[in-house]
């Protein structure tokens, strides 16, 4: 018997003290197309980095027709015959598209090939296009390609390197439907040829299309593989939940509050095709889940005015107003704790007191000259209000945890008694004992009289925290529950499209 | 492509320019005139050159105008004051010029320090060492002194076209085809587009990076030996002043971005000309020549702004075509 293309064998990675994958083994044979599924964080993008030779594993081994194999880098594994279409396309959009496909391996001519030869270039790279069959010839700038083409260049790449196995990390998530078809087709022309695909995607129907085979993570671990004739949406949601929940909720204090913040036909420049329509009251979490990509972020961005909004409304404590910009937001009483906190909630090389006087300047300051003793004072009092683990209120921000670097920036933006606060993924990355403390912290503010949005895509927070939740789906709300409905089972069912109001067609 | 319709454009921009000079003032298109800017075009034609290499690759190179003061003293020194054969001073120079890019890029890629930075140390130390070198005193060839075969090269004229002109010519036809038609001018346009997938790809980066540097050094060079036979004496505080900001000003009028990857040989080269076209308008309309750099940058400005505005509509455009 042949051995199978590629055997995964007992492969773990760790992150620090993080479990990204434990023990994984499955096996791909010869002109496969395995869907790979799994929640958000469920390790399979970790699967796919160590199989594309992005990462290396910290445990078990990988082989390649019945031989283990070490990918030092991207490279090797291109050589070994493993390519990886990204969710984000790498490629230079100044170039053309043969020279794309060609990079770094292009055909020379002239003395000491010092030449790059074009017809030679063309020559490889038709057969490619027109087997994919494509609508662009093979000197056309990539800038002036849709996504879909460019993915096309992605495959054609692939392809150029004679890859064996090709793996698609999401790549219909920014596709339409139409595209979408196209590139199914070209997955099942790609299965004939001989070649092996892995699939991953968060839409279960277009694994049950072309999937032969489905290998469902769960926490980073093997939740089950399905046969063809097992592959159903039910089949997977079954195998992708089914963690043990902890009880995380407390209740508020009031309930029935007027409405905090209102959303009427709110489109995002992401998703300018969907409406969104959506209140949360005073005194409220309202849980906002979905899969990653669903257009959660980009909802908080525009409501905070960083995005512009195309259309639509947005109710601040009853009223209608207009944000341009944060600091409109910011002065109808909207706070956001954003999702990237490094990036963009903290200077990392400030004092906390910098961190936190930065949206309040006007406070620490008299006629324009900085109140060094007032800030020291309210820092110092954030600092034991927040229960902030650090020296004092120099201490700088760098040096913090991630917890609580977080509950610096709660005590940056609660202080002002914020109307709407928005906190994007507050517990991403922060350990468990301050993640208890920052959800009292929420429970307090919407105590207080705030109407609290959670965005999260940890299951357990979002089932845990809120008190009704709202699921995102490719930009529209899929559906809301009550606290009574909350199931991981019925979260999920909403984030992959899966509602009674809409069934997907595709 | 879109790099071509850049090209147009300013070749638009230049005859517009030069026709509105020649009606105004019909000395522009005299022969000597005509012949004295496409000397300048040269001298400062190839140097630009150089400067939009390294533009292509996302860096910067700040040090031109001090490069070419101290390697003009030197020429001259090793010239009339060592005696040195000239031939062998012709190849030295450029060499001198090849290390100095060669240690820009080392430092920028090895020891990972910002182009901007590092080039601009290079713009204070070359003039400091230029200075020294004289005594801050001006560096020239004494009385009676004439090197025929080097003037012949670099100011002299074949049909009446300045040789500095032709070797701008040269130089230009060489460097495109370096840029636009060899693997390592592909490789230029995608270390300065996106570094990272390059070095994924198999691509040296750092040597691609460290090669734009010593061309820019050399092409330097080249152009500080017409620089110090065409004026024939160097004072050493401000020979060369300012240059490189003329040959960053000739790559961006000629479509490079300063964040890498885009650019075209022929753009720089017709930046550089519309460049001295200016200078010549400033000159002819007897516009106070202290409004010489308003003028420039005034040009350069609007210039900048047409190529954003239109790029903006472009999509647009293209969006409305589609549409049947």
């Amino acid at each position: 018997m042949t051995p199978p293309l590629l055997t995964v064998e007992g492969v773990s990675k760790s992150f620090g003290p993080v479990v990204a994958l434990q023990d994984v083994s499955f096996s791909i044979a010869g002109g496969e197309v395995v869907g790979l599924v799994g929640e958000n964080g469920a390790g399979k993008s970790t699967l796919m980095k160590i199989l594309g030779g992005v990462i290396t594993p910290s445990a078990g081994r990988v082989l390649i027709d019945g031989r283990e194999v070490h990918f030092a880098s991207a490279r090797h594994a291109m050589n070994a015959g493993i390519a990886f279409v990204h969710q984000e396309l790498n490629s230079f959009p100044n170039l053309s598209v043969a020279a794309n496909i060609l990079m770094g391996r292009e055909p020379r001519k002239g003395p000491f090939g010092i030449f790059v030869d074009e017809g030679a270039s063309e020559a490889l790279v038709l057969p490619l296009l027109r087997k994919l069959r494509a609508d662009f010839a093979p000197s056309t700038p990539v800038q002036d390609l849709s996504i879909a083409q460019r993915q096309l260049v992605e495959i054609a790449r692939a392809l150029s390197f004679d890859a064996r196995l090709v793996i698609m990390d999401e790549p219909t998530s920014s596709l339409t439907l139409r595209e979408s078809k196209r590139l199914l087709e070209i997955v099942g022309e790609l299965r004939e040829a001989g070649v092996s695909v892995v699939f991953i995607t968060h839409r279960l129907n277009e694994i049950v299309e072309i999937a032969d085979r489905v290998v469902v993570l769960r926490d980073g671990q093997l939740a089950g593989t399905l046969e063809k004739r097992e592959i159903n949406p039910q089949a997977m949601i079954s195998r992708m939940i089914g963690r043990t929940l902890q009880t995380l909720y407390l209740p508020p204090a009031i309930s029935g509050g007027e409405e905090g913040l209102g959303l009427s036909g709110l489109r995002t420049t992401t998703f300018p095709g969907e409406a969104i329509t959506l209140s949360v009251r005073k005194g409220e979490i309202l849980g906002l889940a979905g899969l990653i990509g669903a257009g959660r972020s980009e909802l908080a961005r525009a409501i905070f005015g960083i995005d512009p909004l195309p259309a639509g409304e947005v109710r601040i404590d009853g009223r209608t107003v207009l944000v341009a910009s944060p600091a409109q937001a910011i002065a109808a009483g909207v706070a956001l704790i954003p999702e990237d906190r490094k990036q963009s909630a903290l200077l990392l090389d400030e004092s906390i007191s910098e961190n936190i006087a930065l949206n309040n300047w006007e406070k620490f300051s008299r006629n324009g000259l900085v109140d060094a003793d007032r800030l020291h004072l309210h820092a110092r009092d954030q600092i034991a209000a927040f229960d902030v683990h650090a020296g004092g209120p120099g201490t700088h921000l760098a040096v913090l945890s991630g917890g609580n670097q977080q509950k610096v920036i709660l005590g940056k933006w609660l202080p002002r008694n914020p109307v709407v606060l928005i906190c994007d993924e507050p517990t991403r990355g922060v350990d468990v004992g301050a993640r208890h403390d920052i959800y009292r912290r929420l429970r307090a503010a919407a105590d207080g009289g705030a109407a609290v949005l959670l965005i999260s895509s940890d299951m357990e927070e979002v089932l845990g925290v809120s008190d009704r939740i709202a699921v995102m789906h490719e930009g529209r709300i899929a559906g809301m529950l009550a606290r009574k409905d909350f199931s991981e089972h019925n979260v999920l069912q909403l984030a992959v499209g899966r509602d009674s109001h809409r069934e997907h067609t595709e | 492509m879109t790099s071509h319709k850049k090209d147009i454009g300013l070749l638009i921009l230049i005859m517009l320019v030069g026709t509105v000079v020649a009606l105004i003032n019909p000395l522009f298109l005299s022969p000597i005139n005509l012949a004295n800017t496409a000397n300048l075009i040269g001298l400062f034609g190839i140097f630009a050159i150089g400067q939009a290499i390294v533009i292509i690759t996302g860096g910067i190179d700040l040090s031109v105008g001090s490069v070419i003061a101290l390697l003009g003293v030197v020429m001259v020194d090793l010239l009339a004051g060592v005696g040195m054969p000239w031939p062998l001073v012709l190849l030295l120079i450029p060499v001198f010029g090849a290390v100095i890019g060669g240690l820009h890029g080392l430092l920028i890629v090895k020891l990972k320090i910002q182009p901007f930075i590092v080039t601009l140390c290079g713009l204070l130390i070359y003039r400091g060492a230029a200075r020294f070198f004289t005594a801050d005193a001006t560096a020239g060839f004494g009385f009676g002194q004439s090197f025929p075969a080097v003037e012949w090269l670099t100011v002299g004229r074949s049909f009446g076209v300045p040789h500095s002109f032709v070797a701008l010519l040269l130089i230009g036809a060489v460097m495109w085809l370096v840029l636009h038609r060899t693997v390592f001018g592909r490789y230029l346009f995608a270390v300065g587009k996106n570094e990272e997938a390059a070095r994924y790809s198999g691509i040296n980066t750092g040597a691609v990076v460290i090669s734009a540097y010593v061309l820019c050094g050399i092409l330097t060079a080249i152009s500080a030996i017409f620089f110090a036979m065409y004026t024939r004496s160097i004072s050493p505080s401000s020979h060369g002043s300012f240059y490189e900001l003329y040959a960053i000003a000739a790559a961006v009028l000629g479509g490079f971005s300063l964040r890498g990857g885009e650019g075209s040989m022929i753009g720089v080269i017709l930046g550089a000309v519309l460049l001295q076209v200016l200078q010549n308008l400033v000159n002819l309309l007897g516009i106070p020549s202290s409004l010489n750099f308003a003028v420039m940058g005034a040009v350069i400005l609007f210039g900048v702004l047409v190529d954003s505005q239109l790029a903006r509509f472009r999509p647009m455009m293209a969006s409305f075509r589609k549409v049947p």
